[in-house]
């Protein structure tokens, strides 16, 4: 697989370590009066759908960035690269 | 008709013309009392629930063809080597109903306890090798420690003074083995046939009616049936056959690549896995190499992986058998497993009445194939677990009661 950095251009995958779903971006605050609930699924339960995926990728071997990465599971076609930080601040996280 | 010895000569006399289908080919009556989706555990399940538990009225459905998950591509390996007390009794519990199998089913599925060895590299290797033995002896399993002068005698060609991974023993375990793996669908299938029990392949389960909370059958590319219990064992597909039941899981789906040398003369004495990288390998009847490794590692559907991986699988080959290198690969391919987030299975009640689950295998499910069908089938007959499958919950990270076998916390790449 290639993905097509934002920064850097085409990379080979296997410089990349994979993280999982780009929900993980989502960190429950655990000040909230369900966090037990929301850390337990934001921890170990997904969506793990068939086709189309966000995903977290980190730039190990390369610029130690952190990628989304929309990706169809079935295929294994990337589809479209951004760079995690500004997918974040698109979720609202940061503020 | 019983397989024997007499019956292969009358029929080779005979033309071979008296040989009859293995199984029925039904199509779905419009209800059951039990409908378990998916023919590999699941096809073990209907035949134990038939049989031990004395059910009627099972009806399995399929898919795709018998085997076309993951019980007809995996490495068959088969081995009772865990630590925890969560698991180690099931996959012994698994080791005793592999070993009387075949008469049990009147069925050869090329049950071989060839022995598996897991070599390490280290003192603190050898420590953990030890203390894994030692709660395998403890759940009336064997287990013992070899020295390099015994795993010389056993496996010459292994590369002992390597630089960076020298071998220091292995963990043996000799009631460990290989099955083939598709003939174990078939045996079951052919045996629950007999006692009844309606195979339907082709026939895709679309849908789950649920009314107030409980499962009274499902949908299916047949159409509707109706069931009084339904047993989900889709492995590979969990999330996707759950989902329709408003249910998400601690799952991920990932895929495995497995591979096959070409044919060589007997060469290994058995299963052998590499303790400093992901490396395991056995050699079929027919003389092939059979190794894999490691997952791939994304999130995956496609039944086939990418070339970093089968470049990382043959560096352990290398490793440790060097050898194996100037053996062509002749085939390979890839399945698509239920990753949990602790490499650990799932054979549990679910939140809605009348609909079980079985899955989370992870890339060690054939082993467990037969203890996992008699678990399930415990589980839809009586409602309740089996006493070796009682951990294998749905809710213990909730209860953060992991089965964290590695030690290393929850993530979906384990096994
Ligand atoms: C390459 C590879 C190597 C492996 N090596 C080993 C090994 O050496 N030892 C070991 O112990 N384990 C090994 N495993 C793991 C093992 O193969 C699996 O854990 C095990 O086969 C899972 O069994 P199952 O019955 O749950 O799944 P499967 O055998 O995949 O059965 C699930 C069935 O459900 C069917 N299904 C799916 N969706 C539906 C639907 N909607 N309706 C109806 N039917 C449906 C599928 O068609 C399939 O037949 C390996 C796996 C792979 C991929």
């Amino acid at each position: 697989m290639i993905i097509n950095h934002p920064l850097l251009g085409p990379r080979d995958a296997a410089e990349f370590t994979y993280l999982g779903d780009v929900s993980l971006i989502n960190r429950p605050d655990w000040k909230d009066a369900e966090a037990e609930r929301k850390f337990h699924d934001y921890l170990y339960l997904r969506d793990n759908p068939a086709g189309e995926h966000r995903e977290l990728w980190y730039h190990e071997q390369g610029d130690r960035s952190w990628l989304v990465v929309t990706r169809d599971t079935v295929t294994h076609e990337v589809k479209r690269v951004e760079l995690a930080r500004e997918a974040a601040l698109a979720m609202g996280r940061g503020k | 008709m019983r397989y024997s010895a007499w019956h292969i000569l009358k029929q080779g006399l005979t033309g071979n013309k008296g040989w009859q289908p293995m199984w029925r080919e039904p199509e779905p009556k419009p209800a059951y009392d039990f409908v378990i989706v998916g023919a590999g555990h699941g096809m073990a399940a209907a035949y134990y629930l038939a049989k031990v538990f004395r059910a009627k009225r099972i009806a399995v459905l399929e898919k795709g063809w018998l085997g076309s998950g993951n019980t007809g591509r995996n490495t068959t390996i088969i081995r009772s080597n865990y630590l925890m007390p969560a698991n180690q009794p099931f996959y012994e519990f698994s080791m005793k109903l592999w070993e009387g199998l075949e008469q049990e089913l009147n069925y050869n599925s090329m049950v071989s306890q060839r022995g598996i060895m897991n070599v390490f590299h280290s003192d603190p290797q050898r420590d953990a090798a030890a203390r894994r033995g030692n709660a395998m002896l403890f759940s009336g399993a064997d287990a013992e420690l070899l020295n390099t002068d015994d795993l010389r005698r056993k496996a010459p060609f292994l590369d002992f003074e390597n630089a960076r991974f020298p071998i220091k023993g292995a963990l043996w375990q000799p009631r460990g083995g290989t099955v083939r793996h598709d003939a174990v669908v078939w045996g079951y299938a052919r045996a629950a046939d007999a006692l009844g029990v309606d195979i339907i392949q082709n026939c895709e389960v679309t849908g789950f009616q649920i009314q107030d909370g409980v499962c009274t059958g499902v949908e299916t590319s047949k159409g509707p049936v109706r069931a009084g219990r339904v047993g989900v064992c889709v492995a590979g597909s969990s999330s996707r056959v759950m989902e329709k039941a408003g249910i998400r899981l601690p799952v991920e789906s990932h895929v495995l690549q497995a591979f096959v040398s070409e044919g060589l003369k007997p060469a290994l004495p058995g299963v052998i896995t590499f303790g400093a990288g992901h490396f395991y390998v056995s050699q079929s009847d027919k003389g092939g190499l059979v190794f894999g490794g490691d997952i791939d590692g994304y999130n995956s559907y496609a039944q086939r992986g990418n070339l970093p991986t089968v470049e990382d699988v043959c560096e352990g080959g290398m490793a440790l058998m060097p050898f194996i290198g100037r053996a062509r690969l002749l085939r390979m391919w890839g399945g698509v497993m239920d990753m949990s987030m602790d490499g650990s299975p799932f054979i549990d009640r679910t939140a809605i009445t009348g609909l079980y689950f079985n899955g989370g295998w992870c890339y060690g499910g054939f082993k467990a194939t037969p203890a996992s069908g008699y678990c399930m089938a415990h589980l839809l007959a009586h409602d309740r677990s089996h006493a070796t499958a009682s951990q294998f919950r749905l809710d213990r990270f909730l209860r953060g009661q992991l089965i964290d076998e590695k030690g290393v916390g929850a993530q979906p790449n384990l096994h």
